[in-house]
């Protein structure tokens, strides 16, 4: 296995508010790895140092053998790091298709493409001349999918991708997760739902107030451990 | 095609239509309202790309006027230029000029670019009244052979000066509409709608926006030079008016409808029928237009346009793209 991203002791501040306190992170071509934790432990903030929205400059962070700590979010994503952001963000004057292209600017090659995207969610094809947002909940939120994917990323980030939509669209999401792998794309998300977490992912970290509490693969994590790391009870508090 | 689409193309084309034949039907005076209007429409089309689509709220357009202005006049005069080489010549050195004051200014956020480009036209504004050799302080008048040059006999020239005037401000509608409908428009349209979204899919949103600035400090030159060819006199403030080049201009691009091309259409027609109606007023005129300009955006910041298009699903210039 290849290593592709590792982060040491990475720190993020809002001003004087520290977010996060030296996370630890490996994840290899070909994992699906999910961050799990509550709202406020880092999960997002981690995200966006990753990509270059939040400054990492001059700390540890590797991807595909490079350090990308401190560059701007345009070279990390030229570089094949894409993220899915909270809350999806679509461009409203943008059509579906258009949202899709822009997603390909980098210009990187690889098996994505609009037809690639179209056969993942064939909900989209109706929709392409739509404004990206006069869809359904679910339906922008593969487009926010589709974007990221556009630009032929070796890892792409889901932020909450589950936020906000029914049971039934979070299945039919979730399920574009194994194509996505099969495609050589690495997966990491960031959840809050625990269940989905650990059905999709190959391995799982939990954060807690800026630290990994938790971390290890589902099989080898039991209920009480992840509800200990998660919310952080101890075992006086049973 | 929709009514909807059509009625707009229709009045925007009308209107195309009826400027492109100008000297056959106006009189002088109209002639030179609609060469100011013209120009004003060409400062807003580009204040509205900068600030509109990249959200660079520049309250300096009035720096790239003034040299815009004074390159002109200094090329006119001392390099012997005739009258259209002057104007593009004026135009590539402003953009020249740019580099380096965009290089500063880009070091500046949100309220403190806006001050910054402001303090930049002051330091040029000081700058014009230092060289005595146009003018210093109290400015200098263009020779009469450069005027002559445009044509014989006045009709003549005013024929040829309304034509650059026209050219200027069909040319600016016509270069944003093409921009927003390249590549780069697909940056550009993302950058209005997120910042932060368009940086997260990565959108190089700091290249696409020095080069914005570029361009129209370039055409915003453009247009100084012929505002000024026009006037043929240039002073170091009206040159740098931060009123003349720039107030009007934000005003007429906030009632028309910011982030649109036909925004700043409709602006300048209605700040010239606004002055047309008032402009004896004084002091009255300059309170009314506030008013209205803080009407606007309590009512719709969106402005005429923005509130008409959401409301009845108006648009003329299309800008889907096809890649």
């Amino acid at each position: 296995m290849t290593r592709l991203l590792e982060t040491q002791g990475l720190t993020a501040h809002y001003g004087d508010f520290q977010a996060l306190f030296g996370i630890d992170m490996t994840i290899d071509a070909g994992e699906t790895v999910a961050i799990i934790g509550s709202n406020g432990a880092g999960k997002s903030t981690f995200l966006r140092a990753l990509t270059g929205l939040r400054p990492t400059a001059g700390q540890s962070v590797q991807f595909d053998g490079q350090s990308i700590a401190g560059l701007p979010a345009y070279r990390i994503h030229k570089l094949g790091l894409a993220m899915v952001p909270e809350g999806r963000r679509l461009f409203p004057s943008l059509t579906v298709e258009e949202n899709l292209l822009i997603g390909a600017a980098g210009g990187r090659k690889g098996p994505w493409s609009l037809k690639s995207i179209y056969d993942l969610f064939p909900d989209l094809v109706a929709k392409k001349h739509n404004p990206g947002t006069a869809l359904s909940g679910g339906q922008q939120q593969m487009v926010a999918i589709g974007r990221a994917l556009m630009s032929n990323p070796k890892l792409v980030l889901c932020d909450e991708i589950s936020l906000g939509l029914a049971p039934k669209i979070i299945k039919d999401i979730y399920q574009a997760v194994p194509q996505i792998r099969a495609n050589g794309t690495s997966v990491l998300v960031v959840e809050q739902d625990v269940g989905q977490a650990l059905a999709v992912a190959t391995r799982v970290y939990c954060f807690m107030e800026g630290r990994v509490s938790l971390t290890g693969t589902p099989a080898s994590l039991t209920r009480s451990q992840i509800a200990q790391a998660y919310f952080g009870l101890t075992e006086e508090a049973h | 095609m929709q009514a909807k689409t059509i009625f707009p193309i229709a009045a925007f084309a009308t209107g195309f239509v009826a400027l492109s034949v100008a000297p056959f039907w106006a009189d002088r005076a109209d002639l030179r309202l609609l060469m100011e209007g013209l120009s004003y429409l060409a400062l807003a089309q580009m204040w509205n790309l900068l600030a509109g689509y990249t959200g660079l709220v520049s309250v300096g357009q009035q720096a790239f006027v003034g040299l815009g202005g004074y390159l002109f006049f200094a090329l006119a005069m001392f390099a012997g230029l005739p009258v259209i080489p002057g104007l593009i010549g004026a135009a590539v050195l402003t953009a020249l000029i740019a580099l380096p004051t965009g290089w500063i200014a880009f070091r500046l956020n949100g309220a403190y670019f806006a001050i910054g480009t402001w303090v930049i036209a002051e330091v040029f504004r000081l700058f014009a009244a230092q060289i005595g050799s146009l003018g210093g302080g109290s400015g200098i008048s263009l020779p009469v052979t450069v005027a002559r040059s445009l044509g014989e006999g006045r009709e003549a020239r005013e024929m040829t000066m309304y034509y650059i005037a026209f050219v200027i401000g069909a040319v600016s509608v016509g270069a944003v509409w093409a921009l927003l409908r390249s590549r780069w428009g697909l940056a550009l349209t993302a950058i209005r709608d997120s910042e932060i979204a368009a940086e997260t899919v990565g959108v190089d949103t700091r290249r696409v926006k020095f080069l914005i600035y570029i361009l129209t400090a370039g055409f915003t030159g453009l247009t100084g030079a012929f505002i000024f060819l026009q006037k043929l006199r240039i002073t170091p403030d009206a040159a740098f008016s931060v009123n003349d080049w720039t107030a009007f201009v934000i005003f007429i691009v906030v009632i028309g409808g910011v982030g649109t091309i036909e925004g700043p259409i409709i602006g300048t027609i209605l700040f010239f029928a606004l002055r047309q109606v008032a402009a004896d007023w004084g002091t009255w005129y300059l309170m009314l237009m506030g008013a209205i300009a803080i009407a606007v955006m309590l009512v719709d910041k969106r402005g005429l346009w923005g509130a008409l298009r959401s409301r009845l699903g108006l648009s003329a210039f299309v800008t889907e793209r096809r890649l």
